[in-house]
């Protein structure tokens, strides 16, 4: 509970919300959730979406989670945390139907990708188990804003290079069928890199990430 | 209450199942109406836009009525089936049937005084369901506009078909050959030939999607022949 440790925003609380921004980010530092950042960062807008959709289902399913923590029969966890993930992303979906049709439309596959996530689990089993609801509230907005973050820098870049645009928009001129044609770089001959598309380089972004977070911060570098 | 006993774990599952699905059921029984909404103005904006008439969701449903003039479903021999209507059709589930079971779905629309034909489309691509429409002239054999959706093709490859790039080259294509014989139109590997009246270029990397493509649109047009000839 928060007045265990002094208040609701205290040095310990601060760190559950700012830790997995970077000392501890579930995508570059735990690896954790790889699988959806290959599938879903093709473009910047279904990122941003798929991120603000894992920052619901983490928070609610942390505090819930953690609401029940002493009354959840031991053998039955995981299903339980399962359960209660899998009902979250089935109300976020049908939301989504009705109220964001074509949200929903940009998202369907990918909404029920939300409930392999590993880093909801990992967070459930490893948190809000043990935790009160504040903590497990700050501990999912923190490794969802980690998560996201991650998510919506690799799909920045993906989308750029793959397809040169940005949310759907041409930033880097119109490319016609000839270069004479075409406006922006592509007047000059600058051509998409259709690699940026697979999921490959997805995976090589990460890595380019991780290279980049160590190469700053220190202590994350394993002897 | 022992929380590691059989009794106390079999209670929790319980309880927590019955709370789960009294809520779920609740949610998507609320939200149905509006869901189903959003489904049939889709449906509509898809028709208009293989005509030229671009709108959002919300005036497609205003418009269909001013464009669309009749909603027909068809025996397989081309004649008009009075007793079914049309729009209410489920083509998912209408493909299952034997061929002269199933009821075929065409739109009439009429814009500046053309007639134009629009004709619902369902298939299979890589992952999942494709769907589409595709719109005749008044000559029953030029198309003037396609569109297709798709479930779950891989994005940025075979998702690409619901882009107008890939949609746009239908325009203007012809469905039937010079001898008047049904030849449909396919998406090619490779790129089409320029003056190919029957081909269009497939997606690099989603030939199955392409060939989807392909097979939906010539598997659902060849119902239509008789209508198409007869009429």
């Amino acid at each position: 509970m928060a007045e265990e440790n002094g208040g609701l925003f205290s040095k310990q609380n601060r760190a559950l919300l700012i830790d997995p921004l970077d000392d501890n980010n579930p995508i570059t530092v735990q690896v954790l959730g790889i699988c959806s950042a290959l599938a879903i960062t093709v473009q910047l807008k279904p990122a941003i979406v798929m991120a603000l959709a894992v920052l619901f289902v983490l928070v609610f399913s942390n505090v819930i989670v953690s609401l029940l923590r002493n009354l959840i029969p031991n053998r039955i966890r995981i299903i339980v945390q399962l359960l209660i993930v899998a009902s979250l992303v089935i109300i976020v979906d049908q939301v989504l139907k009705a109220y964001a049709y074509d949200v929903s439309k940009e998202l369907s596959v990918f909404v029920g990708l939300i409930i392999t996530n590993c880093i909801i689990m990992g967070r459930l089993e490893a948190f809000a188990m043990a935790n009160g609801p504040w903590k497990a509230f700050l501990d999912g907005v923190g490794n969802a804003a980690g998560y996201g973050f991650i998510l919506i820098v690799v799909a920045f870049f993906r989308e750029l290079l793959g397809s040169g645009k940005l949310m759907g928009y041409e930033v880097l001129g119109h490319k016609a069928k000839t270069v004479a044609e075409s406006t922006g770089l592509y007047h000059y001959g600058y051509e998409n890199n259709g690699f940026m598309l697979l999921s490959p380089m997805a995976l090589i972004t990460v890595g380019i990430i991780i290279w980049l977070q160590r190469s700053k911060n220190r202590k994350l570098i394993e002897n | 209450m022992d929380r590691n006993s059989n009794v106390y774990t079999f209670l929790f599952a319980i309880i927590m199942i019955i709370i789960v699905a009294s809520g779920l059921a609740f949610t998507a029984t609320t939200l149905k109406p509006l869901q189903a909404e959003n489904v049939r103005k889709e449906k509509m904006q898809n028709i208009l836009s293989t005509i030229g008439v671009d709108v959002s969701r919300d005036e497609a449903s205003q418009l269909f009525g001013d464009y669309i003039k009749q909603e027909l479903a068809l025996f397989p021999d081309g004649t008009v089936n009075d007793k079914v209507d049309a729009f209410k059709l489920d083509l998912s589930k209408e493909v299952k049937k034997d061929h002269d079971k199933q009821n075929y779905p065409v739109y009439q629309a009429e814009k500046d005084g053309k007639t134009y034909y629009v004709i619902p489309l369902y298939g299979a691509g890589l992952w999942d369901a494709l769907w589409g429409y595709i719109a005749l002239d008044s000559d029953k054999n030029t198309i003037v506009g396609a569109s297709f959706d798709h479930k779950s093709e891989t994005p940025g490859l075979g998702a690409e078909i619901n882009q107008s790039w890939f949609e746009d080259q239908y325009i203007g294509k012809k469905i039937f050959d010079k001898s008047n014989e049904f030849v449909s139109v396919k998406a090619v590997k490779g790129g089409a030939k320029a003056d190919d009246m029957h081909g269009v270029d497939a997606i690099s990397g989603g030939t199955i999607t392409s060939d989807g493509v392909s097979m939906m649109v010539e598997e659902r047009l060849k119902n239509y022949v008789p209508y198409l000839k007869n009429n």
